[in-house]
């Protein structure tokens, strides 16, 4: 099937179209929209499967190289010639085709969206039932699909980024998903922002690539970079500004420091979308992009250093940020940012293997995670904070028991999957020989480990165990009042800084939640009641993809056991990773951070004793976590608020989230804001002067001119306008309309007329008065 | 026609100039001179009526009195071309004819008795409808 591998991503397109023209014009029911939706993804994973097996042989049959098939020439390099007139240099060679590289890297990545996809396609079946936007949210979720596929898929930088992008403004569209509600807009708008500013790197360090390469196809630049040599520790050469532009494209997208408080907030959307999108899929976006070029991380020490130190920082960060939240979707947010920094840690220290390893495993246990809260948010009613929740088990059983595998494999016990991967990571920075101190990253690392398993076990107490607070804890009731004087106290951020709270609508205050009895109807006299069931347990479509998410959550770490004999997943992604110490085998390029080189290899030959015993002390570090997670949340409940007293400016470190929002939000706005105020200053003394004394001059000359044409201008009209008026003076005084008066000067005209011409009559006629 | 009139007016300029020179309160009989004088003043006074007055009556006793100015006029030439029937012989006045001149005079008294008529009738349905016979009230027709 590799030859119909070119249908995965249309077939969610597909799917898309579907569902997003036809969906509200036709009224599609929402079994049609759901089959339509859950169809073409199980189309996709399918043919994905399919073309696994097929690519085995050929991998086998050709040396493990790429199948790339290329569909159509999308931007044909000619065009430069009609745009820019050149004939030749490297734009002339621009030739992007359209194609997909089908290798080992880019199979588990399918396989990993569009299995987990499917199965989140099919939880939203149920948690979305009855909601006004059904055919917009599958169609939303297929984009998704089809951009997350392609940008796997993508056999060259630019496919990839459209892919990168199309993801980017799926995330907008669905943490928007309701829209009507303000922290929606606001979350999706940030998410964009944030990502916006990632993209920025990546898309520079694509131009910066076709410059230094000539091309953008993976397989070619692959190739050429090989003529490069390794950048040392603090030399910063060409690879390593690629290395940096594409890394800031990554940290927008996987949310890591600084760019990683979209998250949080992006849990503002549905919960599958939280699950598929902000979980399994589209943040590990970043490290899949980090191991495809590992070509050109590999050859900067100085980038692999800072991808390690941001990945170790993210993690232990978001880890301790997570231990205060109260908030379900919240923790599982913080969470998933912290888990996302060790695969950035697992890549900077060397082991890309180890990062998608712990990819695939994360995909599995935090959809479980994300899913298993979005059944316990359905069953209470849309309620997502934890001291509202508790006892929940008896409630919901398959819910509960799914999400103690889930719980388990996060926390890294010993045979589910998450131990496996985060043992991965944390052995391989261990023992990392790309740069020195790999020590400190695996201390900071199982500390994290230690945090992980703690905010684990308190999130399944919280929510599953102990008292049935829900009965109590009416909204406006005792939570709200605990929280309002933390609140007052300052240990807990004021609603108004927190610019998401979560997933549909909150109650309005007063509403009831949980069940109700007589007494408390009675208590509650003028309070809307919506809900009096007592939470039951989702219906099918949305407890089996937690089953099936669930035994994947504990198998998945098979693919990847320690040892180089059992390690399929290591094998298999082999040809993936450039070695790039053979190129400058003389020279070691590499500094061992302590003693020779010698063990190491020894130790690749087997499970070495020293594997086993960071083994063991890692599980012992979880275990430890969940222990001290069980006497907090289980054993003595006072705990909690004496050891948050004790550790006041430790736990409003954390509960204000190491104050990251407030200092990029307020106070990097700020600074924003006092460089635009300064640029404001130069534009109104600068360009204002030059606009404004250009104005003034404008203004000076129509001043003279003005002058001229009052007095020059309008003399001549007035005067003409006086003369006219002065000889009217004279002629009005012979139009008098007396018809007489015209008479007379007729008779006038006459006698003059006559006296002039009969002078000698008239003469004639006065000599006959005078007789003279 | 202005040039039959230009000489008609010189060849008159002639006759007068050809007129004896004796003071008129010398003779018996009145000249052609006296006459003309006489028709002179009273064309001037019933010009100067018809130029001044307001009420429509006056004006036309006086445009009678310039029409009897005519009318004295006519017979004094017609008089004189009887008296003087050498001038008509000799041709000096192309076209002249003793009779035309009493002639023309009748004509003149029934035309304007007819006039006075007429103007009459219109000067009483004026004054019925509007009650004044002066003229600068009539001015309906103006604008």
């Amino acid at each position: 099937m590799l030859n119909l591998v070119w249908l995965v991503p249309v077939l969610p397109l597909i799917g898309f179209l579907l569902n997003f023209i036809l969906g509200r014009t036709l009224k599609l029911s929402e079994r049609t929209v759901y089959v339509i939706g859950c169809g073409t993804v199980l189309l996709s994973l399918i043919i994905t499967l399919g073309a696994f097996g097929e690519y085995v042989s050929y991998a086998r049959a050709n040396g493990d190289a790429p199948f790339v098939a290329h569909y159509f020439t999308w931007l044909p390099g000619g065009l430069a010639h009609y745009t820019l007139g050149k004939q030749s240099g490297a734009l002339s060679r621009f030739n992007i085709e359209w194609g997909y590289q089908i290798d080992q890297l880019s199979l588990v990545m399918m396989l990993i969206v569009t299995f987990v996809g499917f199965w989140i396609h099919v939880f939203s079946v149920g948690y979305m039932h009855g909601d006004n936007g059904y055919y917009r949210f599958f169609a939303y979720l297929n984009l998704f699909m089809f951009s997350m596929l392609i940008l796997v898929m993508g056999s060259n930088f630019l496919i990839m980024f459209i892919g990168w992008e199309g993801v980017g403004l799926c995330s907008y569209l669905l943490i928007g998903y309701y829209f009507n509600r303000q922290e929606a807009g606001d979350a999706s708008k940030k998410a964009f922002i944030v990502n916006r500013i990632g993209d920025f790197g990546l898309a520079m360090a694509i131009m910066a690539i076709f410059a230094t390469f000539g091309t953008l196809e993976f397989k070619d630049v692959a190739h050429l970079s090989a003529q490069y040599g390794v950048e040392h520790l603090w030399q910063f050469g060409l690879m390593s500004w690629i290395a940096l532009g594409l890394f800031v494209g990554a940290t927008g997208k996987s949310a890591q420091i600084p760019l990683f408080i979209w998250l949080p907030d992006a849990m503002a959307g549905p919960t599958p979308v939280s699950a598929l999108i902000h979980a399994a899929t589209m943040v590990t976006a970043g490290v899949f992009m980090i191991t495809r070029t590992n070509f050109i991380f590999q050859r900067s020490v100085t980038m692999m250093l800072v991808v390690a130190i941001v990945g170790c920082a993210t993690a232990f960060v978001a880890a301790t940020i997570a231990i205060t939240q109260t908030d379900i979707k919240k923790v599982l947010a913080y969470s998933t940012v912290s888990q996302l920094g060790y695969m950035f840690m697992g890549a900077g220290v060397g082991a890309f293997v180890a990062a998608i390893f712990h990819v695939f495993t994360h995909a599995f246990f935090k959809a479980q995670l994300f899913l298993g809260s979005g059944s316990v948010i359905h069953a209470m009613h849309h309620e997502q904070e934890m001291p509202r929740m508790g006892g929940l088990a008896k409630y919901l059983p398959s819910t509960y028991k799914t999400m103690l595998f889930g719980w388990l494999a996060i926390c890294g016990i010993f045979p589910l999957a998450g131990f496996w991967s985060k043992d991965a990571i944390l052995g391989s920075a261990f023992a990392t020989e790309v740069f020195g101190g790999g020590k400190i990253f695996w201390l900071i690392g199982l500390a994290t480990a230690a945090i992980s398993a703690f905010y684990m076990t308190r999130l399944m107490a919280l929510t599953f165990w102990g008292e049935e607070r829900f009965r109590k804890v009416h909204a406006g009731g005792e939570a709200d009042e605990a929280y309002a004087s933390a609140v007052d106290h300052g240990s807990v951020p004021h609603d108004a800084l927190r610019s998401s709270a979560g997933d549909r609508p909150h109650h309005s205050a007063g509403e009831h939640l949980g069940p109700v009895d007589i007494t408390d109807r009675q208590a509650a006299v003028g309070v809307s009641h919506h809900h009096f069931t007592e939470p039951r347990e989702s219906p099918r479509s949305m407890t089996v993809p937690l089953i099936v998410l669930a035994f994947f959550s504990v198998v998945a770490g098979l693919v990847g056991l320690p040892g180089s004999k059992i390690d399929l997943l290591g094998r298999w992604l082999k040809p993936v990773i450039v070695d790039v110490r053979q190129p400058a085998a003389e020279a070691p390029v590499f500094q061992a951070f302590e003693g020779a080189p010698a063990p190491e290899k020894a130790e690749a030959e087997g499970v070495g004793l020293a594997e086993i015993g960071l083994m063991v002390l890692s599980m012992a570090i979880a275990i430890g976590g969940v222990l001290l997670g069980f006497l907090f949340y289980v054993k003595r409940p006072s705990l909690p608020g004496e050891w948050s007293r004790r550790l006041g400016p430790l736990y409003k470190l954390s509960a204000n989230k190491w104050y990251w929002d407030y200092l990029l939000d307020v106070k990097g706005v700020e600074a924003g804001k006092a460089v635009d105020n300064a640029l404001w200053k130069v534009d109104q003394a600068v360009v204002d002067g030059g606009v404004n004394g250009a104005g003034w001059l404008t203004r000076f000359w129509s001043f003279i001119s003005g002058l001229f044409d009052k007095y020059v201008v309008d003399l001549a009209v007035n005067a003409t306008g006086w003369l006219t008026k002065a000889g009217n003076v004279i002629l009005r005084s012979f139009q008098t309309g007396f018809w007489q008066n015209y008479a007379l000067l007729f008779t006038l005209g006459l006698f003059v007329i006559i006296l002039i011409y009969e002078r000698s009559a008239i003469s004639a006629v006065v000599r006959g008065f005078t007789g003279k | 026609m202005s040039v039959l009139a230009v000489s008609a007016i010189k060849n008159l300029a002639v006759v007068l100039q050809n007129a004896p020179k004796q003071s008129w309160l010398s003779r018996a009989e009145p000249t052609l001179l006296n006459f003309m004088m006489l028709s002179f003043l009273l064309f001037v006074i019933g010009v100067a009526g018809v130029l001044s007055r307001r009420n429509i009556i006056i004006i036309f006793m006086s445009i009678e009195l310039i029409l009897n100015a005519v009318n004295l006029n006519l017979i004094a030439f017609s008089r004189y071309l009887q008296l003087n029937q050498d001038v008509l012989r000799q041709g000096r006045l192309p076209g002249a004819n003793a009779m035309a001149g009493p002639v023309f005079t009748i004509f003149i008294i029934v035309v304007a008795a007819a006039e006075a008529a007429v103007g009459l009738g219109i000067v009483i349905s004026l004054f019925r409808n509007r009650e004044t016979v002066e003229i600068d009230e009539i001015n309906l027709l103006k604008w």
